[in-house]
């Protein structure tokens, strides 16, 4: 193990480069994470529409994504959709991982819509609301409040996910990590270096939905 | 007496899977009418009330409303429902709204109102019901009372030329349920036509013009509160108000 001083000397020498990979390790997970809960919502929609064909077709996504590797999905984008349009690897990394995240998201939209209660639906009706209405005014906004704790778990585990970009060679914070790691003969440091921005990073995700929890639980009893 | 029919069902049926639940129902409702629906539980007076508001749809039969017939299928059920005004057993506010946001969601999103004149409406709602201290109040802090004095307010919003309750004081503490048949009373003295399912005998039997009694999907006896109580015509009946010991 290495000594506190000297891993302390490391983290101060090197903050620069780390902090320009955090910043894209958070580009790449907040991009992710807000295609993802777009995605997400169609695909909840879809499952929720009592409509056979788009059930299905909800069903298959969700199926194809929980059922392959993370890092087998970025590499099919990766390799690849580029082999037929150029698609950067900013991009290909973004979008692998909202297509992953977002068949996670619409499970935990599903829940959290249906979990509201049905009443709720027939008043927005009674009152001469459309069902979009009704959905976008009264259930949405009740469903995401109680989405909120799975979702910010979510998110939590994109952050981290997003270290495989490394495998197709962004510079995020992984990547950054073991090739200074492996250069300087003294991966350890690196590793534990890297542990510590991944912690900061977590504790401001959960300070911002910790947050939006609290300004959204305004209306509890 | 007013004639002019509200509402009018001919020959409705409605069955869940092999339960039928709704059997030749005829029934008229004339305009300041109030009508209270009694039963047991399973008789099919909730359904029958839900599928007035299209909750619930029709097998057969015939649902007019204002003189117009409702096809569930090709008409814009939501445009009847902004005259059909309902008030649901568990209240159904909408607990990520204040009160007065619940109050004026419809109007503004449903009606387009502008905002301003909604808020100056749901006011004088929430005064007419007695609630107008509670306005920025969320529905979670309210008793159940108020809860259903709120909702009460958020169907009047719409304007409704009707209002049907499904068993609007069922889920109260006892001691709650007067403040809400107060309000329904008052509302009955301003004309507005009514159909109300309870098992308030005491307010069937003073705010009522009619009582409709039904029975496993029928309705079995229907007469004005003195008839109804005090000469049920129908064995049945007889049985029923024996039951609630209110012969």
């Amino acid at each position: 193990m290495p000594s506190f001083s000297h891993f302390f000397n490391i983290l101060m020498e090197t903050k620069g480069v780390f902090l320009k990979a955090m910043l894209l390790t958070l580009e790449l997970t907040v991009v992710s994470i807000l295609l993802g809960i777009v995605i997400g919502l169609v695909f909840a929609l879809l499952k929720i529409s009592n409509i056979k064909v788009l059930e299905l077709i909800s069903d298959i996504y969700v199926y194809l994504v929980r059922g392959t590797p993370l890092i087998v999905q970025i590499f099919i984008l990766y390799f690849g959709i580029s082999g037929i349009f150029l698609l950067p690897d900013f991009w290909a990394a973004s979008l692998a991982l909202a297509l992953h995240n977002g068949a996670y998201i619409s499970e935990i939209l599903r829940g959290a819509i249906q979990s509201v209660d049905k009443g709720q639906f027939e008043a927005g009706r009674s009152l001469g609301m459309t069902k979009t209405l009704t959905l976008r005014r009264i259930i949405l906004p009740q469903a995401f409040r109680r989405a909120l704790p799975p979702l910010g778990n979510q998110f939590i585990i994109s952050l981290k996910d997003s270290s495989l970009a490394a495998f197709i060679s962004m510079n995020e914070l992984f990547n950054v990590a073991t090739t200074l790691g492996s250069n300087n003969f003294d991966e350890m440091t690196y590793l534990l270096i890297v542990a510590v921005y991944y912690l900061l990073l977590v504790a401001l995700m959960t300070f911002v939905v910790n947050r939006i929890e609290l300004k959204l639980a305004v209306s509890d009893r | 007496m007013n004639t002019k029919e509200m509402i009018k069902i001919n020959q409705l049926n409605k069955s869940f899977g092999d339960l039928h639940v709704l059997k030749d129902i005829n029934m008229t409702v004339y305009e300041s009418d109030v009508v209270c629906l009694i039963g047991s539980s399973g008789s099919g007076k909730s359904t029958l009330l839900r599928c007035l508001n299209f909750l619930e749809r029709k097998d057969n039969g015939s649902i007019i409303i204002e003189g117009n017939e409702v096809n569930p299928r090709t008409d814009d059920l939501n445009k009847i429902r902004e005259k059909v005004g309902m008030v649901f057993q568990n209240f159904n506010l909408f607990p990520h709204k204040t009160v007065l946001e619940n109050i004026t969601e419809a109007p503004i999103m449903v009606k387009g109102i502008n905002k301003e004149e909604a808020i100056i409406k749901a006011k004088q709602l929430l005064k007419k019901v007695g609630l107008e201290d509670k306005s920025d109040v969320y529905p979670g802090k309210l008793s159940g009372g108020q809860k259903q004095r709120v909702a009460i307010a958020r169907a009047l919003a719409m304007e409704p030329d009707i209002m049907l309750f499904d068993e609007p004081t069922s889920a109260l503490d006892p001691e709650l349920v007067g403040e809400v048949l107060t309000t329904m009373k008052d509302l009955a003295e301003e004309g507005m036509t009514m159909v109300v399912v309870t098992h308030e005998m005491g307010f069937a039997r003073e705010v009522a013009d009619w009582i409709v009694y039904m029975h496993d999907g029928k309705i079995v006896e229907r007469g004005t509160p003195e008839e109804f109580f005090n000469h049920p015509k129908e064995e049945r009946t007889r049985e029923f108000l024996n039951a609630t010991m209110l012969k």
